[in-house]
């Protein structure tokens, strides 16, 4: 390495960490994020507040509101003897669910009818609404199985037996948390490069690099080291978070999940570098990084799966890196997937990074205004 | 107020006004970062999984297997696909090729006669444990319904003692759309409130032109107020925007009354404002502003606020911690107000902790700002 180049990679690393206060903004704010964000994000349903209206009164309505009180998933609030109170419950959302059970329920049942289990549920989140469903529907077949066995020559026609690979439980967090990997990975890296060249054009000292005999590429690596360093550190932190704090089974390759990483921040490095360099100031440049990160997460499938997005969404996200990168993360943790499975994901993030980090070099000289 | 005060407020607004536009990308984050949000968000995220790629393996066919089969056919949340044997649906799970497996063993035709209640496999692929929950819940349904029709063709007595009757209220095609843009709506107030607000202050410490501005005769009020105004209205030209495309575009349903809407909007611009103001007068750079406005009011926004997330699902811990997140008050009330209608004691419980917050970080910035002056 040249002595100039090394002098050049200290001075970034010095501009970065010098300051007392981004020092804390760039080791702090992730940690939390993570701990705060691994616990808050979760699609698992506990607790559901139930209020049960029960007009039968017999001792197939009492064991059917039994087994749901006493179900882990629901949490009963309270009873209700009319439709005007049981609506005022979910609609002041005490309740997410009323449980009603008709007067005639018994006698239809003992006349050899089914008995109509009615549900009222909050749709306003119609995701809670559909997972609070299935632990309805898990509830009442499995009384209903109960049921038929006391009925004389009567079994249930066909079973239902329903089994999870990779996640048998269903937790949605080992889903999420391998995902803020990717997600916090992104936004440091991106802040720390996005303003190192904008710093530099808005105080006026970038031209006087550009005078100085460094030559393109290695100016190009003196923006990139910091974002590559402070990237993959803060990475592997997190990484260790997640399995020794949130207990997320890493089954699959670590040589995996690093080329992954690696390439992942120096395409993300690449994109924070090409807008600082087309950025005059610093709000410029924090702007663009923003507008950079959110249809990024957005796309990559972080919160919703991609293949519930419209087509032509769908073909955008192929210019995403965490697209890719989430999909690496996520099969090393649960489905122990090795370096070799990745072919498909890592050629396309070499090509984003080998444009970017192109694009924000030639940016350097060729200003956009 | 003094008219020499109104003066020096309107030459304050003019200042920052200019600045806003002469600096094209604070308009950016008005008019086009509302739009641009709104379609990545309204159509980019939904929960609503449709089509789902269902491998089936039927072993061995006869009239029970085919008709328990044939109605996945008819379901629009599957798209099945008939493979040859197990080991081949399995290694199109694991590449994601399909999302679930329902196998029917060779045994399934000859036991199902029988009557010795055979069962019907379905394999998930856990690690989307969201999408897998809710194609367990999908068959469960095919499931039931096909009982009741084997019950009813055969002339036999009924197969289910209690049956499921859902009532879906507010959301009864229950789709994402409607509950997720109410909430990108609250995201894009919280930026522009927010992000931006944090920046101008930082902006004027980072370059020196705070100490200009405070020896000049401005009192603090007044020039928090010159600073507001303009970015007040950059807020409402957002809020407008996003809630003409979430009723035309997106077509959510608008239940409540636009008045309480608005009311609300503007009562939590004005929170978001002051947290704004609040980061910048104690950040005092653009880089250590811009990060603390991310992690302090977006982040939140986004995944505390019950906007994807719902926050019944946390644990209690981060629930308590919840309610000191802004946005969880607003995308409780325009939830509300979209899909279920005036509902006064959602809109004034929220609107409540609102006005609390409120007043609180403007009397925060206030005071911050008064002491900063001593201090020089």
């Amino acid at each position: 390495m040249s002595a100039r180049l090394h002098a050049l990679i200290i001075k970034e690393f010095l501009a970065l960490f010098r300051d007392k206060k981004s020092r804390l903004a760039i080791i702090i704010p992730p940690i939390v994020q993570l701990l705060v964000f691994g616990y808050a994000a979760t699609f698992d349903l506990e607790h559901v507040n139930l209020a049960i209206w029960d007009e039968d009164h017999s001792p197939i309505s009492r064991e059917l509101s039994a087994r749901f009180s006493n179900s882990t998933a629901f949490e009963l609030v309270g009873h209700v003897d009319n439709g005007q109170e049981a609506s005022t419950l979910i609609n002041t959302t005490q309740a997410l669910l009323v449980l009603h059970i008709s007067p005639q329920c018994s006698q239809s049942y003992h006349q050899g009818e089914s008995c109509p289990v009615q549900i009222l549920i909050d749709g306003r989140n119609s995701n809670t609404a559909m997972l609070a469903l299935n632990y309805v529907r898990d509830i009442i077949s499995t009384y209903n199985a109960d049921l038929l066995e006391e009925l004389p020559n009567r079994i249930l026609p066909v079973q239902l037996e329903m089994r999870a690979r990779f996640n048998p439980n269903l937790v949605s967090r080992w889903f999420i948390v391998p995902g803020i990997v990717a997600l916090l990975g992104m936004i440091v890296t991106l802040l720390v490069t996005s303003l190192s060249v904008a710093r530099e054009r808005e105080a006026g000292t970038f031209d006087q690099l550009l005078v100085t005999p460094l030559r393109l590429w290695e100016i190009l690596i003196g923006k990139a080291m910091p974002g590559l360093v402070v990237g993959v550190a803060e990475s592997s932190l997190i990484i260790l978070i997640t399995v020794y704090w949130f207990k997320v089974p890493l089954l699959g390759s670590l040589a995996a999940l690093y080329a992954g990483l690696t390439i992942y921040i120096l395409a993300i490095i690449g994109v924070g570098l090409m807008i600082s360099s087309m950025s005059t100031t610093l709000q410029q440049a924090l702007l663009g990084a923003f507008l950079f990160i959110v249809p990024a997460v957005i796309l990559s499938g972080f919160a919703t799966p991609i293949a519930n997005m419209p087509k032509f969404m769908q073909t955008m996200t192929y210019l995403d890196p965490m697209r890719y990168f989430l999909i690496i993360v996520r099969r090393v943790y649960l489905e122990g997937a090795v370096l070799t499975e990745f072919g498909h994901q890592l050629w396309p993030m070499t090509i984003i990074a080998a444009l970017t980090l192109t694009a924000a070099t030639w940016l350097f000289r060729h200003r956009m205004y | 107020m003094k008219i020499e005060s109104l003066f020096r407020l309107k030459g304050m607004i003019r200042k920052e006004w200019l600045q806003i536009i002469r600096d094209p990308s604070a308009i950016a984050i008005a008019v086009f970062l509302p739009i641009f949000l709104l379609l990545i968000f309204g159509y980019g995220i939904s929960l609503d999984a449709k089509e789902v790629p269902l491998a089936i393996v039927v072993e061995q066919h006869g009239q029970a297997t085919d008709s328990f089969i044939g109605s996945f056919g008819a379901n629009p949340y599957f798209t099945p696909r008939h493979m040859g044997s197990i080991q081949e649906a399995e290694n199109a799970l694991k590449n994601a090729e399909v999302d679930g497996i329902v196998w029917l063993q060779h045994t399934f035709e000859q036991e199902y006669l029988a009557h010795q209640s055979p069962p019907v496999h379905l394999i998930v692929n856990g690690g989307d444990a969201n999408t897998a929950r809710l194609v367990e819940g999908y068959v469960q349904g095919i499931w039931a319904n096909w009982l009741n029709q084997e019950a009813r063709l055969s002339g036999r007595k009924m197969n289910s003692p209690l049956q499921l009757e859902q009532r879906i209220w507010f959301n009864p095609g229950v789709r994402s759309t409607e509950f997720l843009v109410p909430g990108v709506i609250a995201v894009i107030m919280t930026l522009i409130g927010s992000l931006l607000t944090a920046l101008i202050i930082a902006r004027e410490w980072e370059r020196g032109t705070m100490e200009t501005l405070l020896v000049t005769r401005m009192t603090v009020i007044e020039m928090l107020l010159g600073k507001l105004i303009p970015y007040f209205g950059l807020g409402i030209t957002g809020l407008t925007i996003s809630l003409l495309m979430g009723r035309f575009v997106f077509e959510v349903p608008m239940r409540g009354s636009l008045t309480i809407i608005l009311a609300a909007s503007v009562l939590y611009l004005l929170v978001a404002l002051a947290m704004g103001l609040f980061i910048s007068t104690i950040a005092r750079s653009q880089f250590v502003a811009a990060l603390a406005a991310m992690i302090g009011t977006f982040l939140p926004a986004f995944i505390l606020s019950g906007f994807i997330f719902d926050i019944r699902s946390m644990p209690p811990l981060v629930q308590g911690l919840t309610h000191l997140i802004a946005a969880r008050y607003y995308v409780a009330i325009l939830q509300t107000l979209f899909l279920a209608g005036d509902i006064w004691p959602v809109v004034l419980k929220n609107s409540a902790a609102l006005l609390f917050m409120g007043v609180l970080f403007f009397t925060l910035v206030i005071l911050k700002t008064n002491r900063n002056l001593e201090q020089q």
